[in-house]
């Protein structure tokens, strides 16, 4: 029972209680038909798959946004009322299901809660495809560098380079091997994989940047970088391919509200310039990017989520007690 | 007789010291008496000049006759026959410069209070019939409306009452534009707007959100999708920076964001997910409604200290009158004549301060405004942890750059004609997306406009 106060909205709640609920009626899905009968338009979570302890696969049920999706572009969840908006980069579409792919790390409060949902669970707003494309056209070779997580990020868009007809090399990175993700995946869209983990408990010992400094130094031409990852890396990768003159572009992932050129709040200094991530990135040239101001920025509502994780237990609880009394 | 008194009937407002830390709506409306007395001081002139002041020529006088006689219901049918949002316009229009400028009552003494009536005759209405408007029956011509605004829900409704199929489609999860993201509740309530989208609704209007045109389906697509006309009220867009050091700080934000966590994503509210940094001093740059909004809001998240900095002098705030008095009333501060050159920071990237400089008005410049000219060695620190800037947007690219053969001017706002029509054939545009930044009732009047434009064409 508690569990499905995990995912109800104080609307649903509100509702709920004025509903004389069968003997083992299972409240959740009877809540959802109300809203349905509303003609709220929600978005179904068809499959789910932990990745990894920390990483959750899902893929939603949102057509128009499959119809369109591309590598490079992302989404805009909102769980339910009360909830805030959370960009998250495609990982993956289906135009024919109509479905999308997000995975995600359980870091944050709004990720953590997505994670606690199931399949045939519902969620609000699905709202997509957001910023540009990956410019996969006329590249004889790349090298797309994922590090952890962004792994997720890194596929489509190394699928997209294969498909655009570019010789595709991949360069992995993860810290150890429990939370390897997507191996079979990349194996089968590279020419060549290179998986790294820093420990060395699988693939090659080291990182990235490692791995990429060598292909670099041995000879490989390649006519671009793409480093999706966490922004120390998508850094470094910048900075190992910087004097060898390699184009580079790193996916950022800014704070934001809408999504959708109206806020600002995704705004990065690229080559001493403001730019907005969602409508004219998310992707920009790593060598330009300044990525200690894009750290630091991202850490505005650190304390203030710790806060909001702190109450939503207590909400959750009173709900509960509320329903049992 | 008419009521010969020299001033409007008072407006009853919560107590600024209470209000300035609640979301409750500031002015509490008319009563039914206070409306017929105030309705007692209309002349109903001959020739109304306060009609010609309306950009959606609402028929002042006869309405107000209504409500004096007691009238309320005739008094709301009179207003929507040209105005389909009376209870927005009666709360945000900026009257003084509008309709109750041409008021001859004006002329010795205070005009008649006409947005205050019409405030009173909308919630009437809403409060003791609320009928939801019948469905006309459909011509079979299908419009999209990009946009779910002042513009857009004004276009959609005029189309609709002649019978068009009209969908709306709405970037944001709830509809409304400006008016839920950026009106704050205690301007206008947010149910108020909730009401007029389920009024539009009953007409048979589609309204759809999380649409992102230009993203999820392009101007192209949607006349494919067999929609004959396009209506594109995408509003302002992205907000303008001062570009001076310091502004990529943790604490500097744009009005949007600042005001769009407190309103749309209702951070004022502890249920709420979604964060809105906790300030202790915030200082506003800009001195327009949008600064007047900030400013209001920070206070009421519990702020001690909230500051306007304001390049230019008071008289020359494009903020309304009426929300200059009611922020300074609240304790918010004003520092005109100043003008940032730099935020400060501490060594976390935290927002410490904002240095400003003194100004003093010069000559005239082009907007017929005194330039305002720095004061060398005047630089002085405000006190701050929060800066948001209320500068202005510059118009949103995303329909733009994914239509092909729709021109913009240099700022990048959308072309018309005289006809609403911008370069590409059946495609109309209005308010802010043309205009650049303006009100919302001005964008009511091209969300009309349009809609008649596209009746016109579609009729052909």
């Amino acid at each position: 029972m508690k569990n499905c106060f995990d995912k109800c909205s104080k609307r649903i709640y509100n509702e709920y209680n004025e509903i004389e609920w069968a003997e083992n009626a299972c409240p959740i899905s009877n809540v959802m038909d109300i809203l349905l009968k509303d003609g709220c338009v929600m978005y179904k979570i068809v499959r789910k798959k932990e990745l990894n302890d920390a990483v959750t696969l899902m893929e939603i049920e949102a057509p128009f946004v499959a119809k369109k999706a591309k590598a490079g572009q992302f989404i805009i969840f909102r769980i339910d009322e009360q909830s805030e908006r959370v960009p998250l980069t495609i990982a993956g579409y289906d135009r024919e299901k109509g479905t999308v792919t997000i995975i995600f790390q359980k870091v944050g409060f709004s990720t953590k809660a997505l994670g606690a949902l199931n399949e045939g669970d519902y969620i609000r707003d699905f709202v997509g495809p957001l910023g540009k494309p990956t410019d996969v056209e006329g590249k004889k070779r790349v090298c797309v560098v994922g590090g952890g997580v962004g792994c997720a990020i890194a596929l489509p868009a190394a699928v997209a380079f294969k498909e655009a007809g570019a010789e595709v090399d991949v360069i992995i990175g993860f810290r150890t091997k429990d939370i390897v993700i997507l191996e079979d995946e990349f194996r089968a869209c590279s020419d060549h994989l290179y998986l790294m983990t820093d420990d060395g408990s699988y693939g090659e010992k080291g990182f990235g940047t490692v791995k990429l400094q060598a292909l670099l130094e041995s000879g490989v031409q390649y006519d671009e970088v793409l480093a999706i990852g966490p922004v120390p890396m998508m850094k470094f990768v910048s900075k190992t391919t910087e004097p060898f003159g390699v184009h580079t572009v790193v996916s950022l992932n800014p704070i934001m509200v809408d999504g959708t050129g109206m806020c600002g709040g995704c705004r990065v200094t690229v080559g001493g310039e403001t730019k907005f991530a969602c409508v004219d990135g998310p992707e920009f040239d790593g060598h330009k990017v300044d990525y200690a101001e894009l750290m630091s920025r991202n850490g505005i509502y650190r304390e203030r989520e710790a806060e909001v994780a702190k109450d939503h237990v207590c909400r959750m609880e009173a709900m509960g007690k509320a329903l049992i009394k | 007789m008419a009521n010969m008194t020299l001033t409007k009937t008072p407006m009853p407002e919560q107590d600024p010291k209470v209000r300035a830390r609640n979301f409750q709506e500031v002015a509490l409306g008319y009563t039914e008496e206070m409306a017929k007395e105030e309705a007692g001081r209309c002349l109903n002139c001959k020739n109304p000049k306060c009609v010609e002041g309306c950009p959606v020529n609402v028929r002042i006088p006869e309405f107000i006759k209504k409500v004096a006689e007691g009238d309320f219901k005739a008094a709301y049918e009179i207003i929507t026959s040209t105005n389909a949002l009376p209870a927005l316009s009666g709360r945000v229009c900026p009257q003084e410069t509008q309709c109750e400028s041409k008021c001859v009552r004006g002329i010795k003494g205070e005009p008649v209070a006409i947005g205050r009536l019409e405030r009173f005759v909308a919630d009437w209405y809403r409060e003791n019939v609320n009928a939801m408007p019948e469905k006309v029956p459909s011509n079979g011509k299908k419009v999209a409306v990009v946009g779910s605004g002042p513009a857009g829900l004004t276009a959609a409704s005029d189309l609709a009452k002649k019978g068009y199929e009209v969908s709306i489609f709405e970037a944001l999860h709830t509809a409304g534009g400006v008016l839920v993201y950026g009106i704050p509740e205690f301007r206008l309530p947010k149910s108020i707007v909730a009401n007029e989208v389920k009024k539009l609704e009953a007409q048979g209007v589609k309204v759809m959100t999380n649409m992102v045109i230009g993203r999820v389906l392009t101007i192209d697509e949607l006349f494919e999708m067999g929609y004959q006309a396009v209506f594109v009220g995408s509003g302002a867009g992205l907000p303008m920076f001062m570009h001076i050091p310091g502004e990529s700080l943790k604490g500097v934000l744009s009005a949007n964001e600042y005001l769009t966590r407190t309103n749309l994503m209702k951070a004022y509210d502890p249920d709420s997910d979604t964060p809105v940094i906790k300030s202790k001093a915030v200082a506003v740059v800009g001195g327009g409604n949008v600064a007047m909004d900030g400013a209001r809001c920070a206070m009421r998240l519990g702020a001690e200290h909230v500051y306007i900095v304001y390049r230019r002098g008071e008289a020359e705030m494009p903020a309304r009158k009426e929300e200059q008095h009611h922020a300074k009333e609240e304790g918010i501060e004003f520092k005109t004549l100043c003008n940032p050159v730099e935020i400060l920071g501490d060594e976390d990237g935290r927002v410490c301060g904002i240095k400003c400089i003194r100004m003093e008005l010069g000559e005239p410049d082009a907007s017929g405004r005194r330039r305002p000219v720095e004061v060398p060695g005047s630089e002085f620190v405000l006190d701050v942890d929060t800066v948001i800037m209320a500068l202005g947007t510059s118009p949103n690219p995303l329909i733009r750059s994914t239509t092909p053969g729709l021109d913009t001017n240099k700022k990048g706002c959308l072309i018309v004609n005289e006809n609403e029509m911008t370069t590409r054939e059946g495609v109309f545009a209005g308010g802010d997306a043309v205009t650049g930044a303006a009100t919302v009732i001005l964008a009511m009047g091209a969300g009309k406009k349009g809609a008649a434009a596209i009746d016109a064409y579609l009729s052909k």
